[in-house]
């Protein structure tokens, strides 16, 4: 058995996403490869090699992978396949876009997010927004999986020395391009790989008071959410959305301000360790799932909090 | 040009629901059922399409059990011209659905499908790039911008860091976002006049669909609950909770 980790990348480095889903892929009990499709990636290729716990890297280089397209990417898949007993993917967006596509040529069904790996057949993941957990066993021959980050532990980035094999391109499909990227600029920590989450809802008002939780971010090193009320009245931008149609997180601490948890908010993170909830609303359901709540008035409490926390 | 837009039954987005005592399921019998809210922003994308001129004809499918009908009502009730029933009491999975899906895409040529991103109740997210996969057609999943020109299609993407923005040439596959659009109401008159709409009903056997399982359910079960959480009556008091107590911070 070898399993087969499809890296996600930005040419130059590895999405952290990667190390998580390694980590799954060594559960599934065997060898662990990983593909690197990309263009002029070398430097994502080398990052892979150091991974502990992978033993080859498979690198495929052309300009028509450069951009991450669905079509160019899952022949790439397919074209190593036929070695492999697993093929894993982050299930971000771009493993999200992929897998399944590979899944439907090689005629066997997808897993998506697993967060556990019970034996190499069997994965636990999350259904109905997370309100019921599913195990399920796979008949196929292959099994293709989406890995839920949160689920696993990052592989260590270094310390691993896989050999590094040059694979063929596919030809380009020829049937989407690449248009153009508008990349939301943040110097905070990454959202699904952030220790401590600030995250604010409809009740922070307006895009103007979202400032109000910088200076406590500032203070915990904190990334900074936002309930899908907050995105949609337009406070700030969709990538900072949590919850079942947003990113799925599990920080140390998670603070939800003026956020009244929705089922599909909790989704996204009730695995966090340790959640606070402010809200000015004792009965709000967010109170239910934190283990330390503050009634009050968010206004007075986050510039309290700042400055109890010198 | 020729819309198809799948849609599905599922349990409505409101309900809590709860997980069968013998863990071989959750209890859907006697709750509400509604469409998936992904797919009626699709259904919403196909209409805004037709009324700007850019589509001739919106076709909705959904596969399931006879009930869907009421499904594909509320989607011909939205605006689509007429429905597709694949009846079968099978379980279906994603790739059963996608397969029975290019059965229909077959026999229909449209120009375009719009599917939703995800069904909210397997939470898969898999059916629409499967579909494109079988039919050999592109793909812009999570699209939060659609549009249409002659023999190609632009999508604006909801991806991880950002947006990114696709071309493709049609025929293609489009999977919707929740910022795509803001579905509209149906209103007492369409729904009325939707009664009046043709509904086809086929089944996996006549369109030569094997739907049989790939996956078995060993189990359902409750997540982990949390232990209860305590309110405390100031700042000061959780600061002091969060260092010594949780040790987060």
């Amino acid at each position: 058995m070898v399993a087969l980790v499809i890296a996600e990348h930005d040419n130059a480095s590895l999405k952290g996403s990667t190390l998580n889903t390694v980590t799954a892929a060594a559960q599934c009990g065997g060898e662990v490869h990983v593909l690197v499709a990309g263009h002029n990636a070398g430097a994502a290729a080398a990052a892979a090699a150091q991974i502990a716990g992978v033993s080859k890297v498979l690198v495929a280089d052309a300009a028509h992978l450069a951009d991450g397209l669905a079509e160019n990417l899952a022949e790439q898949v397919l074209a190593v396949a036929g070695a492999y007993s697993h093929i894993l993917a982050p299930a971000t967006a771009y493993g999200k876009n992929i897998l399944p596509r590979v899944a439907a040529k090689l005629d066997v069904a997808q897993i998506s997010e697993i967060t556990k790996v019970d034996s190499p057949d069997t994965f636990e993941r999350p259904i109905y927004a997370g309100n019921a957990i599913a195990t399920v066993q796979s008949g196929d021959k292959v099994k293709v999986i989406t890995v839920r980050s949160t689920g696993f532990d990052a592989a260590a980035a270094s310390g691993g020395s896989a050999a590094t094999e040059t694979v063929a391109a596919v030809a380009d499909a020829g049937k989407s391009a690449f248009v153009g990227r508008e990349v939301a600029k943040s110097d905070r920590p990454e959202l699904t790989a952030a220790k401590i989450i600030v995250s604010g809802g409809r009740g922070i008002g307006s895009a103007e008071n979202f400032k109000l939780l910088e200076p406590l971010a500032d203070k915990l090193g904190a990334a900074m959410g936002a309930s899908r009320a907050a995105v949609d009245a337009g406070f700030v931008p969709n990538d900072w959305q949590v919850g079942q149609t947003g990113k799925i997180v599990a920080p140390a601490l998670y603070i939800a301000v003026g956020i009244s948890g929705a089922i599909q908010h909790l989704a996204g993170m009730k695995d966090s360790k340790t959640i606070v909830a402010i809200n000015k609303d004792p009965e709000a359901p967010i109170f239910a799932v934190a283990d330390y709540g503050i009634v009050g008035d968010l206004f007075e409490v986050v510039p309290q909090l700042v400055a109890e926390l010198g | 040009m020729k819309v198809l837009v799948p849609v599905k039954r599922v349990v409505d987005y409101n309900v809590k629901v709860r997980v069968k005592s013998d863990g071989s399921g959750v209890d859907i019998a006697n709750v509400k059922m509604s469409m998936n809210p992904f797919d009626e922003i699709a259904m919403e994308e196909a209409m805004r399409l037709k009324e700007g001129g850019k589509a001739t004809e919106v076709v909705a499918v959904s596969c399931g059990v006879s009930q869907c009908q009421e499904t594909l009502r509320t989607a011909m009730a939205i605006g689509a011209d007429r429905g597709i029933l694949v009846e079968t009491t099978a379980e279906l999975e994603p790739l059963a659905v996608a397969k029975l899906l290019k059965a229909v895409a077959d026999k229909e040529q449209p120009n375009l499908i719009i599917l939703g991103k995800q069904a909210i109740d397997d939470d898969a997210n898999q059916v629409g790039q499967m579909l494109a996969a079988l039919l050999g057609w592109p793909q812009a999943t999570f699209a939060s911008k659609v549009v249409l020109d002659e023999g190609k299609v632009t999508v604006t993407r909801e991806v991880d860091g950002g947006l990114e923005t696709l071309a493709l040439s049609l025929p293609a596959i489009v999977t919707t976002d929740l910022r795509l659009n803001e579905p509209r109401y149906v209103t007492l008159p369409n729904i009325m006049k939707a009664k009046k709409k043709p509904l086809d009903t086929t089944k996996p056997e006549e369109l030569g669909v094997d739907v049989s399982p790939r996956l078995k359910t060993l189990k359902v079960a409750e997540p982990p609950k949390r232990s209860a959480g305590i309110k405390v009556p100031d700042v000061a008091t959780l600061v002091n909770k969060l260092r010594t107590e949780a040790k987060v911070i």
